[in-house]
């Protein structure tokens, strides 16, 4: 099965489990805000200016996460990883089998069937080498996702992989707005089961230290799964050893916060589709502001409003009254 | 049971029934309920309701896009986006008239707060037809706090302003009862009730723009701006202030039996005081716009095709009900203020329709295709409509909403 049944003893998916020590600036910085946000008043504004104070640190990422660096130059379709990845998560024979090489003719996105697919490309420096790419979850450092749902059905786990909690999910389907590579799949066609379905980057495998199912069936080596610190030396290093060969951008090292899925290309990322101006900051770091502003409002809001209330209270107290004394005016 | 609690009970029941009847009989009544308008909206209802029994049956994928890309399309982008900001009447009359002090403005406040309560009310309809698990909707609530999550604020603001907004229009009900001992409890904590709508209005409002501070790469960059939250709030006053003109209008012409003369009487001129209200929000909101293109320097964007929807948004249905409201105003024709209203709000509703639609995932293939909603989605949509103008009517008739129940005028 895969980890989006995992039974509620497992660590890691447990909303109100303290995180691990790596985790807990993230999730303490998460937690300030919104409860702020839900409770408001006096202490609501104490927690704020909390929030205010973790904000202004900076955000270390944890040494020991994994991850999994693709060398898009490397990688020749062979769908290999596709068909790992649905055995490993038993998804049921697919409508085309895996060495049907017609898929190829229109543009995949994982859906509720395949939690990873591969797309070709036309290269545009040998039109007779088609590229290729296969799509998953990234497992950003501080997922969109994440930061998104309102129930916290979504954990990213101290390992690295981001992973799903199905029996806190209510649908809202805010995850796959908020999602900036279009990665998590919606079972639209069940009425009383849906769920939302990606890649869990095999976290039962990753948590015991063992790579994922499609970065073990890769033939070709342009998937390497590692500590995420070690990949990114790695891909340096492959630059430095082959000057002219790639494009001097590792992505997934800065993007959206980072991710723990890292690609090299020979050719520019936007020629795979991959998004061409994503920020370096989370997306967490967009909605700070408005949610640090919340328990102000829950403080500053009752004294104003109840003071505009008194005053025009006053006024059309004294005007009915015709009482100068109050106001010390004589006519 | 004793005779006489018998006795009791059966009194009040027959008494109940024929306030649901409005004192006619049933025949009476049955005949009454014959006349055009409720055929027709018989007509959408019949068609409505078995496709929302259908998407219950066969899941989302039966009446809407079913898209991985596209997750929310009109169900929200009409019931909730579009939905809460012209339901903003509650507050912002309450805000009025027992905040500022603005006491002319007594005929309009029940019916400002009706409306904001049955907005709400009908918001959540729509999201329990969208939502995947709807009976899952208080989770949020008790399962697990998803605290960094703007969706999570919403959630607990809408259902929070949604109680506040029942306890803020149980006079109503309390008075059509006759109940008087509840009723006076209920006025005692208007002022705590109107200042909790205020924070948890200013909030929602926003929150509900801010939700779209996490789709920097999908939303287009005209409408994606870090003042979207003061955007959305902004808005929503000015929007607030349109439907109390355009639901007064309404009211006035056809439940005009069930208005007092205070109401009919007093309507042009607070309309134009409304209106008033009104051109100040609308003209602070456009400048807001103008700051927010500035902020984000994207001038050349305006001359791309995205740029000119953008201008036709802005220029069309800002501004231009902008001047039209300052013209009815200035020169005190209450005609051109309702129509300057009703256009205004139209506006908001475009607003609202372009941010969670028509711009969303501006930058994929064939996006227009995309954004054009199934038949389904259209019926369920009227069929919800319709069922809010029914039950908005329903109430008017019966409960002192715009007139004043004479056994309670000395009470205010």
């Amino acid at each position: 099965m895969d980890t989006n049944d995992k039974k509620p003893s497992d660590p890691g998916l447990r909303p109100s489990e303290p995180r691990e020590p790596g985790d807990s600036l993230n999730f303490t910085r998460r937690r300030f805000m919104g409860t702020a946000a839900a409770i408001g008043g006096a202490i609501g504004a104490a927690l704020g200016m909390k929030a205010g104070t973790a904000d202004a640190r900076e955000f270390d990422e944890p040494k020991d996460r994994y991850g999994v660096l693709y060398d898009l130059s490397m990688c020749v379709g062979c769908r290999s990883c596709e068909k790992a990845c649905n055995e490993e998560n038993k998804l049921g024979a697919p409508k085309k089998p895996f060495n049907d090489p017609s898929v190829f003719d229109e543009e995949r996105r994982p859906t509720v069937e395949a939690y990873t697919v591969v797309n070709r490309f036309p290269n545009p420096k040998d039109p007779s080498q088609p590229l290729y790419r296969k799509i998953q979850c990234n497992h950003c450092n501080e997922p969109a996702c994440a930061t998104a749902c309102p129930i916290h059905a979504y954990t990213k786990t101290p390992e690295g992989p981001v992973t799903y909690n199905v029996d806190l999910c209510f649908g809202c389907r805010y995850c796959m707005v908020a999602c900036p590579y279009y990665v998590p799949a919606y079972d639209y066609n069940s009425a009383l089961e849906p769920r939302i379905s990606k890649c869990t980057m095999c976290y039962p495998r990753v948590k015991e230290g063992r790579p994922t199912a499609c970065s073990e069936a890769c033939p070709t080596g342009a998937l390497t799964f590692g500590k995420r610190e070690d990949l990114i030396k790695l891909a340096h290093e492959r630059m430095m050893k082959n000057p002219g060969k790639y494009v001097e951008h590792i992505f997934g090292e800065h993007e959206g916060g980072g991710t723990s899925w890292l690609y090299i290309s020979s050719v520019p990322f936007e020629h795979y589709g991959f998004p061409a101006h994503m920020q370096k900051a989370s997306m967490l770091e967009n909605t700070k502001g408005f949610l640090s502003s919340v328990p102000l409002v829950f403080t500053i809001w009752p004294a104003l409003f109840g003071m505009l209330y008194s005053a025009t209270k006053h006024r059309s107290d004294s005007e009915e009254n015709g009482d100068h004394e109050k106001t010390g005016v004589k006519k | 049971m004793s005779n006489e609690s018998i006795a009791k009970t059966d009194n009040f029941r027959a008494t109940f029934l024929e306030k649901l009847r409005m004192g006619m009989s049933w025949e009476e009544y049955g005949r009454s309920l014959l006349t055009p308008f409720n055929i027709v909206a018989a007509l959408i209802l019949s068609i409505g309701l078995p496709v929302i029994v259908i998407r219950f049956v066969k899941g989302l994928a039966f009446a809407t896009h079913a898209s991985n890309e596209y997750p929310w399309g009109l169900l929200l982008g009409w019931g909730l986006f579009g939905g809460v900001p012209l339901s903003a009447t509650g507050f912002v009359m309450a805000t009025a008239y027992y905040i500022f002090g603005f006491k002319a403005y007594h005929p309009l406040v029940r019916l400002g707060v009706l409306t904001g309560l049955l907005g709400y009310f009908f918001a959540v309809i729509y999201l329990l037809i969208d939502l995947g698990r709807p009976w899952r909707i208080y989770f949020p609530m008790i399962m697990g706090f998803g605290t960094a999550s703007v969706l999570f604020l919403v959630a607990w603001h809408v259902a929070t302003y949604l109680t506040v907004q029942i306890v803020e229009f149980s006079p109503a009900i309390l008075e059509w009862l006759k109940s008087k001992r509840v009723r006076r409890w209920a006025l005692m904590i208007t002022i705590g009730m109107t200042i909790a709508g205020i924070i948890l209005s200013t909030l929602h409002q926003s929150a509900l723009g801010a939700m779209f501070l996490l789709t920097p790469g999908k939303l287009h960059p005209l409408w994606y701006s870090t003042y979207i939250p003061v955007l959305f709030l902004c808005s929503s006053i000015y929007a607030a202030l349109c439907m109390v003109i355009a639901v007064s209008t309404l009211a006035a012409k056809y439940l005009g039996h069930r208005a007092d003369d205070v109401f009919l009487g007093s309507l042009d001129r607070l309309t134009l005081g409304l209106g008033k209200g009104a051109v100040v929000g609308i003209y602070v909101y456009f400048a807001l716009k103008l700051i927010a293109l500035a902020h984000d320097d994207n001038w050349a964007l305006l001359a791309t095709p995205y740029g000119y929807w953008f201008l036709v948004e802005l220029l069309g249905f800002v501004f231009l009900p902008a001047v039209v409201l300052s013209y009815g105003v200035k020169s005190e024709r209450a005609g051109i203020v309702r129509f300057g209203a009703f256009f205004a709000a139209l506006g908001i509703l475009l607003n609202r329709l372009n941010v969670s639609i028509v711009v969303f995932n501006w930058n994929l293939p064939n996006h227009l295709h995309h954004i054009i909603p199934p038949w389904q989605e259209v019926a369920i949509v009227a069929a919800v409509a319709t069922l809010h103008i029914l039950i908005f009517r329903w109430i008017v008739n019966r409960m002192p909403v715009i007139r004043e129940d004479a056994s309670y005028h000395e009470l205010h």
